[in-house]
């Protein structure tokens, strides 16, 4: 060393004991370093004296000095080979023990110098006579390929771990799978060609790239999995299981010989074996067709899942997921198993909200009343957010089951006198849902809710029970007067309860026009002139231009039928759950999401991204499928409202007047929408987009049509009788923006998708929490 | 999309190993791939010790995703960056527990301090390059010890047969076990799970089994063992005699010495056991579950400041067996004030703190009956919303019964030598806050 290292401290006192000449001394003091190292302190100077001790016939000193080895080995890369010597002559050990612990830690040093020493011993461990050495020594290939890869081509060392995979000990066969399992999965994130040069900006043929040709699955191979399956041990069984989830089977019969042989693993304790079971008798159950097996398959997956609710909770809740997820594929395999999946008062509230979700997918007319019971009794507990999601389940299933509807509303209307807060605000949310399921079917709750008016505190409740009152607003006698409480309020209100405040009143003045010109007015001046809202503000003025312009294309647009709403049967599009069902157990099984979401930036980040636009293809498919996804999430939301009080594919009136001052709110309209989740803010921003990118055709509007609208606005005016006569008479709205109203509203979920394909495929995980 | 799928693989890895303290120190760090860094202990220790928020037993933050399990006072954690196999982690770390407690008695700051040096030399061992390996506690015990090590010849010796066991077909026995009288003791303990609704109905009964086997024969025994599992029974044809008695197993799950394509094909059970204790089998019943225990509740609240409790307990099993240690949980108001508890048989107790009485019997006959009055005061709160009563948990172990009615039939030993084994038997329902009752 050049520098002369301090002569006090607790280094140099460590180095004192090193070098002692007890054994005693040196094995404490090498203790300490490994104390040191694990809180934290850099050990690094002392790499020369503790490789001293590395000589040494006591297993557990070796032990330690090769575990700081394995820390420190890339900090001092020079120092390094003066441990090869070591560790050459332990790889020849006549204890099988040394000579693993030495290749084991000899291939993961990270040092480019003691790679070529290592070579030649690997070769040898991997033919050893011993079978824990061989063991050791096949994954030590692919910790060397992790490193440098093109060191296991030159020396064959992957033909050897493919020879492995016959060897007549499980373990062996185990540890060699898993090890070509990872130098698969390394390879293919590796750049393209050559191996040695990550982050290369060369972009050669994606043919070039290694592929999978490093480890196929050949018939076989095949046997010999399925033969070391029954043997090896749990953690070996579950690699052996995931490399036949990858296996194409070339027939029908194998697919039914490989469900036939897994299915046994359905009975090993270990949760992990079975959800890789089920894997793989997902995967390979797509080519049976014979009528028995099929059934005795899912016959037989079902208890096997149940009995993983019996597991510590983290495990319980990962099969919980993927219970979900499967539930979404195959609905019929746990039918009459609802009951398991009750809550207990002391789960952990991440296993109760899967749960929940579960219930409702298992619900059905038999099993309902049980279940609301159940629902009923957990939205009197303590946790908030869990009440809230118990009681937004009685209003799935009530959409889900048409027969039980109207015990769902009982218990919802039990549940709003129970009067705490939280409670009643959901359960108006769920009513309102309900409402869209079936329409004029229990109005006569309507007044109850009313009662609660001033209860509701929270935005979402707040705006649900106005659009209730809004779209019953003929049957309420003193609409007007419960609308008027929000509209005094308008400022204040966020902008959710504003837009349904407007529309509730626009509605109110369709059917009664009578009693309401008053509130209309105020309201659509509030909306435009006080709010800051461009999406309130441009609303208003749509109406305000409806109303004064055609009365009944305002009708036909704010009172048009709206689509039924259905519970969906999926919550992740057909094409990515299919993906999903592949891997189950796996992370993204956990998470509903392919893995390319959240592990991004997996081991090579740039290369990965690099290979991905290489693969074009590939890359539309998953941009579709994630598409799709956005678009499935968009369809469960019943609670989006709002995108049923888009224009219907009306001609109603268009005007080239104002289009002047348009520019100015577009700009501000694509701010928003930026920022805002409201579908409608999307459908603005269609509009507004229209208006720029053809803004040069449109100041010049064909006279014809310009002529059409004065006839227009000119017969109702006409028609004085008409209390839509006061209205035009009004000065005309200072802006307008009716020009996208003659886009179907088919447009809108493209647009969404356009919107969120960005962003998809980033979005972070965290959000699930 | 074929390619597609190929990058998906679900890995298996675990990528780094962490012990924390509830501080968020570091006990135990373990790195396994180059593309991990020690700080990444930093982001662990921000985003989930010091977060109260943290409702889930997986984060995943930018691609790094951490798997914890709390125990006692420490976290282990695994960490990965791709997307690894989730049960088969928390199986590692589940697993790494029952191996710690098996080694220092109890998994604890404190014990992992003081033996920090064993836990590393045990990850080496467990867990290669983020593969688990061999973890059966009682090969790992033969070479990784606590005591100080043997004489270096009796090792060399030694790990030749060492080596073959852990990697054998049969890795969790030693050929050369020797007893001078073979015994194996068969331990069936039932947990009973039940949920009843106020108004008396069972929502959901049903037995977790579980059968422990402490094994002290000699040589590589082969063991048969049978229970009154219907299917089998009806298999044999021997409705007339026992199908009343039989029980319906609805899964079972084995140690994996059962040789489970046996099972799969006739439903017997056979295997080589380990020497010594292990948990033989699992199961899961759900039809006919007699319940131990009746609870018969009248809870008013006659006013805003009082409720009133009268609760009868009802052994229901058989009056020769008796249960012990029986436990229950009564929920009180958050706003009490006191409770005047008066019971005929053991004693009961306010417990402030959990907002509970807890009403002890140490021992119940089986038919017997016990009543508890109560009265709790109530502090007057301006705070509307009504009590959410937690169910009522009852905790006992009953010696001698099952509640699922699974009786062991028979245990057959055969060993070359030919020796007799004597065998034992024992059943035990219990339940440990799963047997809930509202009310």
């Amino acid at each position: 060393m050049a520098m002369a290292p301090p002569r006090k401290g607790e280094n140099w006192e460590l180095r004192q004991q090193l070098n002692s000449e007890y054994r005693d001394k040196r094995a404490d003091a090498i203790k300490r370093v490994i104390a040191n190292h694990t809180i934290g302190k850099d050990c690094s100077g002392l790499f020369p004296d503790v490789v001293k001790n590395m000589q040494t016939e006591d297993l557990e000193q070796k032990k330690l000095v090769y575990l700081y080895l394995m820390n420190y080995a890339k900090t001092q890369p020079e120092l390094v080979i003066l441990a090869v010597n070591t560790f050459v002559k332990d790889t020849a050990d006549p204890n099988p023990l040394v000579r693993a612990l030495a290749i084991r830690t000899m291939s993961v040093l990270r040092a480019e110098k003691i790679l070529d020493y290592l070579a030649s011993p690997l070769s040898k461990c991997l033919k050893d006579e011993n079978p824990y050495v061989r063991k050791t020594a096949a994954l030590c290939v692919a910790k060397v390929f992790d490193l440098k890869p093109e060191l296991c081509v030159e020396y064959g060392f992957i033909e050897t771990l493919r020879d492995l995979i016959g060897d007549g000990n499980p373990m062996v066969v185990a540890n060699a799978v898993a090890a070509l399992a990872d130098i698969h999965e390394a390879s293919l994130n590796l750049p393209p060609s050559p191996p040695s040069s990550p982050g290369g900006s060369s972009s050669p043929p994606p043919s070039a790239r290694p592929s999978s040709s490093l480890f196929i699955i050949d018939q076989p191979t095949l046997t010999k999995l399925l033969v070391a399956l029954n043997e090896c041990s749990e953690w070996g069984r579950i690699a052996i299981l995931s490399t036949l989830a990858r296996y194409k089977a070339v027939d029908e019969k194998e697919s039914e010989h490989i469900c036939e042989r897994v299915v046994p693993q359905f009975q090993h304790v270990n949760a992990a074996v079975v959800l890789g079971a089920v894997k793989v008798i997902m995967i390979h159950i797509k080519n049976v067709t014979r009528e028995d097996l099929l059934k005795s398959l899912t016959r037989k997956m079902a208890p096997p899942l149940v009995t993983l609710i019996s597991s510590p909770p983290e495990v319980q809740w990962v099969a919980l997921r993927n219970i979900n997820l499967l539930l979404q594929k195959r609905p019929d395999i746990l039918a009459n198993e609802m009951r398991v999946f009750f809550c207990k008062y002391n789960d952990p509230p991440y296993v109760k909200v899967e749960q929940l979700e579960i219930m409702v997918r298992l619900a059905n007319e038999k099993n309902v009343d049980t279940l609301l019971g159940e629902l009923k009794e957990y939205a009197s507990e303590v946790d908030v957010d869990f009440v809230r999601k118990a009681v937004r389940a009685v209003g799935q299933v009530a959409i889900k089951i048409d027969e039980a509807a109207e015990r769902c509303v009982s218990v919802l209307m039990d549940l709003i006198e129970t009067r705490v807060s939280y409670v009643v605000q959901e359960a108006v949310i769920v009513i309102k849902d309900i409402f869209r399921k079936y329409p004029h079917s229990y109005e006569g709750i309507i007044p109850a809710l009313c009662s609660n008016l001033e209860e509701l505190d929270e935005p979402e409740a707040k705006a649900s029970l106005i659009w209730i009152i809004g779209e019953y607003a003929e049957k309420i006698e003193n609409a007007d007067e419960l609308l008027g409480t929000f509209l005094d309020t308008f400022k204040e209100e966020s902008y959710p309860v504003q837009l349904q405040t407007l529309t509730a009143i626009v509605k109110l003045f369709l059917k009664k026009p009578d009693e309401s010109q008053g509130i209309v007015q105020k309201v659509l001046q509030a909306a435009t002139k006080d709010c800051d809202s461009p999406d309130v503000r441009d609303r208003a003025y749509i109406y305000w231009r409806l109303l004064s312009s055609d009365p009944a294309a305002a009708k036909s647009v704010v009172l048009s039928v709206r689509p039924p709403i259905s519970l969906p049967q999926t919550t992740v599009a057909p094409a990515i759950l299919e993906e999903l069902i592949s891997e189950v157990s796996s992370l993204a099984s956990v998470y509903h999401k392919p893995a390319a979401t959240f592990i991004g930036k997996g081991r090579l980040g740039a290369e990965e991204m690099h290979r991905r636009t290489l693969d074009a293809e590939e890359d539309v498919s998953r941009e579709k499928a994630l598409q799709t996804v956005v678009a499935g999430n968009q369809a469960e939301n019943l609670l989006d409202f709002d995108a049923d009080d888009e224009p219907a594919p009306t001609n109603g009136g268009s005007s080239s007047r104002g289009l002047v001052s348009d520019g100015v709110i577009s700009s501000q309209a694509i701010a928003s929408v930026a920022k805002s989740t409201n579908p409608l803010d999307e459908l603005m921003d269609l509009f507004s987009t229209a208006s720029m990118t053809a803004p040069s055709t449109q100041p010049i509007a064909p006279p014809s049509i310009s002529a059409g609208v004065t006839g227009l606005t000119g017969s109702t005016s006409a028609a004085s009788s008409d209390p839509f006569a006061s209205l035009s008479g009004l000065s005309s709205p200072p802006t307008g923006n009716g020009h996208g109203i003659q886009s179907p509203p088919a447009y809108q979920p493209q647009q969404q998708q356009k919107q969120t394909s960005g962003g998809g495929a980033s979005d972070d995980l965290l959000g699930l929490f | 999309m074929d390619q597609c799928m190929d990058c998906e693989l679900t890995d298996l890895t675990h990528q780094a190993f962490f012990i924390f303290n509830q501080k968020g120190e570091v006990l135990i760090s373990r790195l396994f791939r180059a593309d991990l860094k020690r700080s990444i202990s930093d982001v662990f220790r921000i985003q989930v010790i010091s977060n109260p928020d943290v409702r889930s037993p997986i984060i995943t933050l930018g691609s790094t995703s951490f798997f914890h399990v709390r125990v006692n006072n420490v976290y282990i954690v695994g960490v990965t960056k791709c997307n690894a196999s989730a049960a088969l982690v928390f199986e590692f770390l589940y697993r790494f527990v029952t191996i710690g407690r098996s080694y220092f008695g109890k998994l604890d700051e404190e014990s992992v301090k003081n033996n920090f040096v064993l836990i590393y030399e045990l990850l080496d061992e467990i867990l290669d390059f983020g593969y688990p390996q061999n973890s059966e506690i009682d090969t790992l015990k033969m070479y990784i010890t606590t005591e100080s090590i043997k004489s270096e010849m009796a090792v060399r010796e030694d790990s030749s047969k060492i080596t073959i066991q852990a990697t054998g077909a049969t890795s969790w026995r030693r050929s050369d076990v020797k007893y001078r009288k073979n015994e194996a003791f068969v331990d069936v303990i039932e947990t009973v799970n039940l949920l009843m609704s106020k108004e008396g109905a069972v929502l959901r009964a049903d037995v977790d089994g579980q059968i422990l086997m402490r094994a002290y024969l000699s040589g590589t025994p082969e063991c048969k063992f049978g229970l009154n599992d219907k299917l089998v029974l009806a298999k044999r044809g021997d409705q007339t005699s026992k199908s009343d008695s039989a029980v319906e197993l609805d899964d079972c799950q084995f140690h994996q010495c059962v040789r489970l394509g046996k099972f799969d094909s006739d439903r017997s059970i056979s295997f080589i056991p380990p020497d010594g204790e292990f948990e033989l089998m699992r199961y899961r019943s759900t039809s006919n579950i007699n319940l131990p225990f009746r609870l018969q509740t009248h809870v008013t609240e006659p006013s805003r400041s009082r409720v009133e409790y009268t609760i009868h307990l009802r052994a229901s099993f058989d009056s020769k067996l008796s249960a012990n240690n029986v436990v229950l949980r009564i929920p009180t108001p958050l706003n009490t004030t006191g409770v005047q508890a008066k019971v005929g048989v053991g004693k009961a107790k306010y417990v402030p703190g959990e907002n509970v009485i807890i009403w002890k019997i140490p021992k119940i006959q089986g038919a017997q009956e016990c009543t508890l009055t109560a009265e709790a005061d109530l502090a007057s709160t301006t705070h509307r919303q009504a009590w959410s009563r937690p169910p009522i948990q009852v905790d006992f172990s009953v010696v001698m019964f099952t509640a699922s009615g699974l009786l062991v039939r028979f245990l057959k030993v055969f060993e070359k030598s030919g020796y007799q084994s004597v065998k034992w038997v024992r059943y035990l329902s219990k339940a440990n806050g799963s047997y809930q009752i509202r009310f």
